[in-house]
């Protein structure tokens, strides 16, 4: 059993799908901060067999919630303050999304003209289904 | 200021103070001859399209007013790598008013989002054509009396048709429609029409023969197939022919049934129909004219009661 020691300040990420880890770390820009990261592959899990985890010990602030929320709203977000869980954040759809994915239809104006964002706007709550705000195109894109 | 991108766009009592415009405009030409002296009008067409393109400069000369503008993309700075975002810049310092027709979906509303001045989405790609859908819907209401109760057969491409995909938007809005989907597996109704329909508990059908729902059907919506919407010319050529409405076809639907096309057509309705009185598709390109100036007048907040 591997072990990991608890963070000061900063947030887990906890039932993560096993193996999505990386997208997230990758997604939420993680490469970019100056801090400490933890990913955790493969941890058991009771809930979910296998799981993966995320430790980061940075501000709560630098977390985008809505990209996390977008990629998996079952992730749990613990935040961690003098080395203990202080609250659980929920994890809500956002309304719309920017440049977290690329819309894939080639007839889209998008697929022309690169500086514009590729914004995907939530169009179905119950069916967590994502449509492009220029064309319509359902998202087909799973991180 | 406002745009028009989407038949929804406007709400249902917006959409009769339009058509109400519209066919006062049918009526008393005369009075709307000057109502936009002095304001251009700019086409800024990234494909061709002259029905689409002369119905709005016919409806802007109609009102006294100028067009400017190009009829593809090679005569314009799109063809030198201008994005839309620059080109409707340039064009709000030209014109009161843009109609724009582009390949890919979406552009009009990048356009809309820079622009000084009202656009009008033209058609992009095989997403939106709201102004065909206005067209639609004045004819309907014109010749019919109404926007309701009333079951609608959709037929032909009805995978890239835009047209057909905008009015059905437009059409789920008013009370009793059913829809018949009439096509090939290929050129299904995309998903996102359907799974809408079903949300908003609006019935439809999805069938492949066109003879056996005929007798039901109190609006015949025809489309054609289009080559540009192909990657494959395979595919195209396999699905082109795959409907013809004809006189043998016409004796099975009601007496009143009426036949809707956004032209142009190629095979699709025989030149026999033509003659039939509940052939409306040439009557429907007049009353293109007519929703279009009254798109016009309201997008530049024309005070229409002044007018004499």
């Amino acid at each position: 059993m591997l072990n990991v020691g608890k963070i000061e300040e900063g947030f887990v990420l906890d039932h993560i799908k096993a193996g999505k880890s990386l997208s997230i770390y990758h997604h939420l820009q993680l490469d970019k901060l100056d801090c400490t990261v933890a990913i955790i592959k493969n941890a058991r899990s009771n809930k979910m067999g296998k799981k993966d985890i995320l430790k980061v010990e940075c501000d709560i602030n630098m977390l985008d919630l809505d990209v996390l929320a977008f990629i998996d709203h079952n992730i749990t977000v613990n935040v961690i303050k003098d080395g203990e869980i202080v609250s659980k954040k929920e994890l809500v759809l956002p309304k719309e999304i920017k440049n977290v994915i690329k819309c894939k239809n080639p007839r889209c104006i998008t697929s022309i003209e690169q500086e514009l964002p590729h914004i995907f706007v939530l169009a179905d709550e119950e069916k967590e289904i994502y449509r492009c705000k220029y064309c319509e195109e359902k998202c087909r894109e799973h991180l | 200021m406002r745009h028009l991108m989407n038949p929804l766009d406007f709400s249902v009592e917006e959409l009769d103070r339009l058509f109400d415009l519209a066919n006062d405009i049918e009526k008393n030409m005369g009075k709307y001859a000057h109502a936009c002296e002095g304001k251009k009008l700019a086409t800024c067409f990234y494909e061709p399209s002259t029905r689409t393109r002369l119905s709005f400069e016919s409806a802007m000369l109609n009102l006294g007013g100028s067009v400017i503008g190009f009829s593809d993309a090679n005569s314009s700075s799109a063809s030198k790598g201008e994005s839309v975002s620059d080109t409707i810049r340039v064009i709000s310092c030209f014109a009161d008013i843009c109609a724009m027709r582009h390949p890919k979906e979406g552009a009009p509303m990048v356009a809309a989002s820079r622009s000084s001045i009202p656009v009008i989405n033209a058609g992009d790609g095989g997403h939106q054509h709201p102004t065909q859908t206005l067209t639609d819907l004045l004819t309907i209401r014109s010749l019919k009396g109404r926007l309701n109760n009333f079951t609608i057969g959709l037929c032909g491409d009805l995978k890239f048709g835009r047209t057909v995909h905008s009015l059905i938007n437009a059409l789920v809005r008013y009370e009793g429609i059913k829809f018949i989907f009439i096509s090939p597996e290929e050129l299904k109704v995309p998903d996102y029409i359907t799974d809408m329909l079903k949300e908003k508990n609006i019935p439809y059908e999805e069938v492949i023969r066109l003879e056996d729902t005929m007798p039901e059907l109190d609006l015949l919506y025809m489309t054609r197939v289009q080559r540009e919407r192909f990657f494959n010319e395979e595919d195209y050529v396999r699905l082109k022919d795959f409907y013809i409405l004809d006189k043998a076809k016409m004796e099975l639907a009601k007496p009143d049934m009426m036949v809707l096309h956004p032209l142009p057509r190629v095979n699709e309705i025989s030149v026999e129909v033509d003659d039939d009185p509940r052939a409306a598709y040439f009557k429907q390109v007049q009353y293109g004219v007519y929703v279009r100036m009254a798109l016009i007048l309201t997008l530049l907040e024309t005070d229409t009661d002044s007018l004499t």
